[in-house]
């Protein structure tokens, strides 16, 4: 049985997908985005204990050599991950794909599905192959929330589980995507195609944060190709940046102002999306 | 027994009814509902059982058992539910009005017949089917005709019907009525007509997510379950007021609460109180409900007055009462503090328990109490977990978890509400302030309806947290007028001053965004 590490799972949510979806958000992501809300889950822990000293409430401890975190304890006052020399978080656990569907299922029958999240979900093909087998043996929708670093293509047997993938595009031009997540991208935009193609496209995100990069040039890009693949009708979502989580260093990135999303809506809309959502 | 009423309560009523006449804040039609209850409480007619008075009338603190400002001689059936399909069809004599040939026919006998329906608060409280009773006459006219018409409609409604416990229901079928109606709604964003869609399997989600939208707009409809309430009380039940199952066709005759909050300060432990305070004051309670019935029946002479029912619009054998209860999560707790236990309503497994043994052994009385007057619920009076009021205060309404102990996640309420619920054919629910409206997925709140029509949950409203119409309890009022009132202003509904009273006591405005 697979395992992953787990960071958060949230029983009810209404924002990773359509309807209420219990979302799984797992450990460790490949692109480093400058924006990034959660840059906890970008790292592996490497157990060295830096953060256990300020947990006020003992939640953390050292045991033969790896940080123990003890849920019932923890307020979540996010002081471990804020001292963290190597950004992540000790408030994970390792489970198996099963362990994680006995948490699912306390949430049926009020939810529809679920939305594997992360970091980089994908990091973890084997565990969302087991846990996407068995959600849909239950009769739950299963969706990826991806950064298009995966061949979905090349993978029938994850996608043959998987009803949809809410890609991130971070940005158009490779050289923007260089800036923002330091990884390049033409697997990211292949994917896009791919997915849009084949039905399996359930959203496409972007934050924006102008300067970054060309936001307007990428929301064209995206909304042209959604319009080619007869996917017009497909969720696009503009995001503020906003700087909530955001590491310090890049805490004072711009975020647009209601004109410049308006505009980007008007940009995607001329292309005839149907169902553009700006947050 | 009947009640004495001695020269220094007849001198300190005088006062009270001076005080009502002169108060600035109330507009002339409330200060004429105020003062009927108070001529009515003149009267001593009613034979009360012993013990009613130290239960009754005492201090807030300790009060047991509450009449809801019903007044000491019934004259009227607390909810009237009118058998609408029936008055369009046919007409009214006493009325003078035919059967209702189209649109703007039923439209206007129905506002004609709205204002003669009497109850508790001189409103209809239940003003019928809307889809089923207008669909068949907008067969020939365009969707622009028909929101016109409503929306007149319904704003007249709002600004004559002066409280919001007056309900409109709509569904289990989709209808384009149905539709239509939805969307005015959520266009005006008005308080009064309550509304509740009535949700079975095979309504459509296309209707219930109508109904979701207008709800995060203007906080209603609220979502019953339709398969529940047709399975207790059958096909021709009805939502009246804030959320009550009844007949249409009938009604309820009177409403009494059961304090818990306070009834179980009165006992020493978890046994005194299962066995000892609770049986006794169920017993005061009833058979106070016995004979305020017994009076309305026999005495009163409304079922035999009435055009109502000498039309046949109401029938006295469809009539019940409602056996109410507050205050479950404080009782619950309070007793398990007599016990040292510290656990909490809502919160943990023992705690909870206790609450539903509770709510056993008063279903069980009920069931076990015989009214010769409420034949069309078995000769039983129907449990009701009753919304509170303005003026209660550590007492949550029915078995409510308390506002600010609401459990982190929602899942882990709605499995605390799945234990309670099927205890109130007359009614319970719950209420959820959610933040969707930047999200745009209104289908997570079809997804949490769905899942609880498949479990023992009876009945849900939503409202989005940042709009200006917000339900309080069971019913509606505005922020916007409420902050009027709390200037000193004058406002036209009478439920937006119950509305800032339990915004003020009952941390109203303080509930987990979901």
């Amino acid at each position: 049985m697979a395992a992953a590490t787990v960071n958060k799972i949230i029983p009810f949510s209404c924002v990773d997908g359509p309807g209420n979806r219990t979302a799984i958000f797992l450990q460790g992501c490949n692109f480093d985005c400058k924006y990034c809300h959660n840059p906890e889950t970008i790292a592996s822990c490497i157990h060295c204990g830096a953060c256990v000293p300020y947990c006020k409430l003992q939640a953390l401890r050292m045991e033969n050599g790896r940080v123990q975190y003890d849920m019932e304890k923890c307020v979540l006052c996010d002081e471990c991950f804020h001292h963290c020399p190597h950004g992540s978080s000790p408030r994970t656990r390792e489970l198996t794909a099963q362990q994680v569907m006995d948490q699912v299922r306390k949430n049926m029958p009020f939810i529809r599905g679920i939305t594997v999240s992360g970091g980089e979900c994908t990091l973890w093909r084997d565990f969302l192959l087991e846990l996407l087998t068995l959600a849909r043996a239950e009769g739950l929708t299963t969706l990826l929330d991806s950064n298009g670093s995966f061949d979905f293509s090349a993978d029938p047997e994850l996608m043959a589980v998987t009803d949809g993938v809410m890609l991130d595009i971070k940005a158009w031009s490779k050289e923007d995507h260089l800036a923002v997540t330091g990884r390049d991208n033409a697997l990211v935009l292949k994917n896009l195609r791919w997915l849009a193609e084949n039905g399996k496209l359930t959203e496409v995100r972007t934050v924006i944060v102008p300067g970054l990069y060309d936001c307007e040039q990428t929301v064209e890009n995206v909304s042209r190709l959604l319009a080619e693949t007869h996917s017009a009708a497909t969720r696009s979502k503009i995001i503020r940046f906003r700087p909530m989580g955001v590491r310090e260093a890049y805490k004072s990135l711009t975020a647009p102002t209601g004109e410049q999303l308006s505009r980007l809506r008007d940009i995607a809309e001329s292309y005839g999306l149907t169902d553009v959502v700006t947050v | 027994m009947k009640r004495v009423l001695t020269p220094e309560m007849m001198e300190s009523m005088r006062s009270e009814i001076y005080d009502t006449l002169t108060d600035t804040t109330t507009t002339h039609e409330q200060k004429v509902t105020y003062l009927a209850r108070k001529a009515e409480n003149f009267l001593t007619v009613l034979d009360e059982p012993e013990g009613l008075d130290e239960l009754m009338r005492c201090d807030i603190d300790t009060r047991c058992i509450c009449n809801l400002f019903e007044g000491d001689a019934p004259y009227r059936p607390r909810y009237i539910c009118i058998d609408f399909p029936k008055f369009l069809r046919e007409g009214s004599a006493f009325l003078q009005l035919g059967p209702a040939r189209d649109f703007s026919e039923a439209l206007t006998n129905l506002m004609i017949m709205f204002h003669n329906i009497p109850s508790i608060t001189n409103y209809p409280v239940f003003i019928g089917d809307l889809d089923v009773l207008l669909d068949p006459y907008i067969q020939d006219l365009s969707d622009d005709e028909v929101k016109k018409a409503l929306r007149l409609w319904m704003t007249t409604i709002d600004r004559t019907i002066l409280d919001s416990f007056c309900h409109a229901n709509i569904g289990p079928k989709a209808t384009r009525l149905g539709y239509l109606l939805l969307e005015v709604e959520g266009e005006l964003e008005n308080a009064v007509p309550n509304l509740t869609m009535r949700v079975a399997k095979d309504t459509p989600d296309e209707f219930v997510l109508a109904g979701i939208k207008c709800a995060l707009r203007s906080a209603k409809p609220s979502f019953a379950n339709d398969e529940m309430f047709r399975g207790e009380l059958g096909d021709d039940y009805c939502i009246a007021s804030c959320y009550n199952g009844l007949y249409e066709g009938g009604g309820s005759y009177t409403l009494s609460r059961l304090i818990l909050s306070n009834i179980a300060k009165r006992a020493k432990n978890i046994e005194d109180f299962e066995k000892n305070v609770l049986p006794w004051v169920m017993d005061v309670m009833a058979r106070y409900m016995d004979e305020r019935i017994r009076f309305l029946v026999e005495e009163s002479g409304w079922f035999t007055s009435s055009f109502l029912a000498k039309e046949g619009f109401v029938r006295r054998d469809k009539f019940s009462a409602m056996f109410g209860l507050v205050g479950l999560a404080e009782c619950v707790n309070t007793l398990l503090e007599k016990e040292g236990c510290h656990e909490r309503f809502g919160h943990s497994e023992k705690a909870n328990r206790l609450g539903v043994e509770i709510m056993d052994i008063i279903e069980e009385f009920n069931n076990n109490h015989y009214n010769p007057y409420c034949e069309a619920t078995g000769n039983h009076f129907l449990l009701h977990a009753q919304v509170g009021i303005d003026s209660d205060h550590d007492c949550s309404p029915g078995t409510r978890i308390p506002i600010g102990e609401e459990p982190d996640e929602l899942v882990d309420h709605l499995k605390v509400i799945n234990l309670f619920h099927k205890y109130f054919p007359s009614g319970t629910g719950d209420i959820f302030p959610v933040d969707l409206t930047v999200h745009q997925n209104p289908q997570y709140v079809l997804d949490i309806i769905r899942g609880s029509l498949g479990m023992d949950i009876r009945y849900l409203s939503f409202y989005s947290s940042d709009s200006d119409v917000i339900r309080v309890t069971g019913y509606l009022v505005k922020r916007s007028e409420m902050e009027k009132l709390d200037a000193g202003q004058n406002v036209l509904q009478n439920t937006t001053g119950l509305g800032l009273g339990a915004a003020k006591n009952c941390k109203i405005l303080d509930r987990r965004v979901r």
